[in-house]
């Protein structure tokens, strides 16, 4: 991270674990505020609980607002709807925004409500031990499915695209370019936008699925990596094991 | 049409709404529920009008959740809900008590618990509303028993909610909601607005009424907003046993402390009364009458109704405990408030409880009372 950006941080050092993906979606995400010019003063983060709802709260020196389990969208439609000058960018995990935040986050793209939500996929509860998510891959390990995960992962950026989301795009954060760019095209975008950051959790996803090593662990998820040309060409089953990324503004 | 107050013919639900409009709530967030959903209804009509936001939500969860957000860009907000619908808000609550978020929570009580009867009346939401929430923490829940209440306690309740930054309950029943009554709806009431410097901690604890200034998003405070325990500025301090207890002592006491401030009774009768009845909500029109009644007969009894429930009206009922030899209380649960009595007092106290889904009649109020002074 280049110096020049640490006006927008609040504190010295990230909670993060070493080799955690959150730490590079901030520093993606204070770039694309950076970048785009928004007055800090009508920018507010909202988050919801867990590891990713801690990269705005506390390290970015904006308003933000660090709400409870799930409800962060619905946190952010009564801010932005009283307040519409703001601008308003949820950060928050897999299970936060789409187990236990499922409905609101569908909701909220139904509504198509002017806010950005960037979903910081680790495809496990991190903060809680390392249980499964509703996005964590079949035959993934983790601690309630220690036999490996039975049930399908979601697709969010085609689940929020579904209900009516304005943009969706999905990068992994190691294209931490691709990321920005997506991150300031959703910000822009008038309506409800989503990005999702594919972000490996070593701690919790990767020693308990043989990739304890960091490196192995993001080699692996770049290779699941696919474009959506790539995609075309499998089935819907294979598709939900690789990572199809890209932008999906489907019309 | 008259310049200082107009009187109209409401339902208690619509004289709720008017009372909202009239104390400056420019937010709703709310979820269809019988037997509350004419407030939302006719916020749904009158708040675009005015500027305000009207939105239904997904559910109370997100309900309460998007009052909480817009209560921080500055607005007074509010929802409205009946019980299953508060047992969702449970949640919210907490949060918007260890934020210090002021909201205001009108709950038309129904016959429960769960579905129970969506029609029909009940008071089962007392402790609900008090504890229902994990953790400790103090609302602020008025009871009104008429329409013209549910209009005044409605302003009062976002007056005290602003002033105290906590959330604030209108506590009514299936019976007060669906009252037709006249009203009379004031031009000029005394509105407290926020105090939003941007400057000292917004979660401080120096302020001797323990309520700090809370600035609004967008006002250039940086604010840090969390529902984890957090120091003055905001910053989580999750292990930090000393920061925890000061924190919801603080969220405690700034009610408690302002008992006398908040706490409002209505006396009737009470200079010689011998035997009192202690009520609140739609139960103080039948205990009235069947007061009214005996006194007709000389029998020396009064009554004390509870305009407050939440901070409980300390002061109050320990001074009728002094001066009455026994109190009955008539409540239509199976008994939610008796206790808060029966710890204040030394004199006998008796309780009437209903749940059948239909107000106490003032006829079983007089009997219980006619029972007790014989």
């Amino acid at each position: 991270m280049t110096r020049s950006m640490e006006h927008w941080l609040r504190v010295p050092h990230t909670a993060f674990c070493p080799g955690c993906g959150h730490g590079i979606l901030l520093g993606a995400l204070v770039r694309a505020v950076d970048e785009l010019a928004i007055e800090r003063k009508n920018l507010l983060f909202v988050s919801g609980i867990g590891c990713a709802a801690w990269i705005p709260s506390p390290n970015i020196e904006v308003d933000t607002l660090h709400t409870v389990h799930g409800r962060a969208v619905a946190y952010a439609t009564g801010a932005k709807l009283a307040n519409p000058k703001l601008t308003v960018i949820v950060v928050s995990g897999d299970g936060d925004l789409s187990s236990i935040g499922g409905n609101h986050l569908i909701h909220g793209a139904r509504r198509n409500i002017d806010m950005t939500v960037i979903c910081a996929n680790n495809q496990i509860y991190g903060m809680t031990g390392g249980q499964t998510a509703s996005t964590t891959p079949v035959g993934a390990c983790t601690a309630t499915d220690p036999e490996g995960s039975q049930y399908r992962p979601f697709d969010l950026c085609a689940l929020v695209n579904a209900a009516g989301a304005a943009y969706a795009a999905r990068w992994p954060v190691s294209a931490p370019r691709r990321l920005i760019a997506s991150l300031k095209t959703a910000i822009q975008t008038e309506g409800f936008s989503f990005v999702e950051a594919i972000s490996p959790c070593p701690t919790q996803f990767g020693r308990r699925n043989r990739l304890d090593d960091v490196t192995a662990l993001y080699d692996q998820m770049q290779s699941l990596c696919i474009t959506r040309q790539e995609a075309e060409t499998l089935s819907k089953q294979q598709r939900l094991e690789r990572f199809v990324i890209g932008e999906f503004n489907d019309d | 049409m008259s310049t200082k107050s107009e009187r109209l013919i409401l339902m208690g639900n619509q004289a709720a709404a008017e009372g909202a409009l009239k104390a400056g709530c420019s937010f709703y967030a709310g979820y269809p529920i019988t037997p509350s959903s004419e407030i939302m209804e006719m916020l749904a009509r009158r708040l675009p009008k005015q500027g305000g936001v009207f939105i239904q939500m997904e559910d109370e969860l997100a309900s309460l959740a998007a009052v909480i957000g817009a209560a921080w860009t500055g607005a007074k907000a509010m929802t409205a809900t009946s019980g299953p619908g508060l047992s969702l808000m449970m949640e919210g609550l907490g949060y918007a008590a260890i934020t210090e978020t002021p909201c205001v929570i009108i709950d038309i009580q129904r016959a429960g618990p769960a579905t129970g009867q969506a029609t029909r009346v009940g008071s089962g939401d007392l402790l609900q509303a008090r504890y229902g929430s994990h953790g400790d923490y103090c609302p602020i829940a008025l009871s009104p028993w008429s329409v013209q209440e549910m209009y005044d306690l409605t302003i009062r309740a976002f007056n005290l909610s602003e002033r105290f930054r906590v959330p604030a309950f209108v506590l009514a029943e299936e019976a007060v909601g669906h009252l037709r009554e006249t009203v009379r709806l004031h031009d000029e009431i005394a509105l407290v607005e926020r105090n939003r410097e941007v400057g000292p901690p917004p979660f401080g604890h120096d302020q001797q009424d323990g309520v700090p200034p809370m600035p609004a998003f967008g006002d250039g405070a940086n604010l840090m907003v969390t529902g984890s325990t957090h120091d003055e500025w905001g910053y989580r301090k999750v292990e930090s046993p000393e920061q925890h207890a000061r924190l919801v002592e603080r969220i405690n006491r700034k009610v408690l402390d302002h008992e006398a401030e908040i706490a409002e009774v209505d006396a009737h009768f009470l200079d010689d009364a011998q035997v009192a009845v202690v009520t609140y909500g739609f139960c103080g029109r039948s205990a009235l009458a069947a007061v009214k009644a005996l006194r007709a007969q000389n029998l020396r009894v009064g009554m004390l109704r509870l305009k407050t429930i939440w901070p409980f009206p300390d002061q109050a009922v320990r001074a009728l405990g002094k001066s009455v030899r026994h109190i009955l209380v008539p409540e239509m649960n199976l008994g939610q408030l008796v206790g808060q009595v029966r710890e204040r007092v030394r004199c006998e106290v008796t309780q009437l409880n209903q749940v059948n889904g239909e107000v106490i009649v003032p006829a079983d109020i007089e009997a219980r009372l006619r029972e007790i002074i014989s």
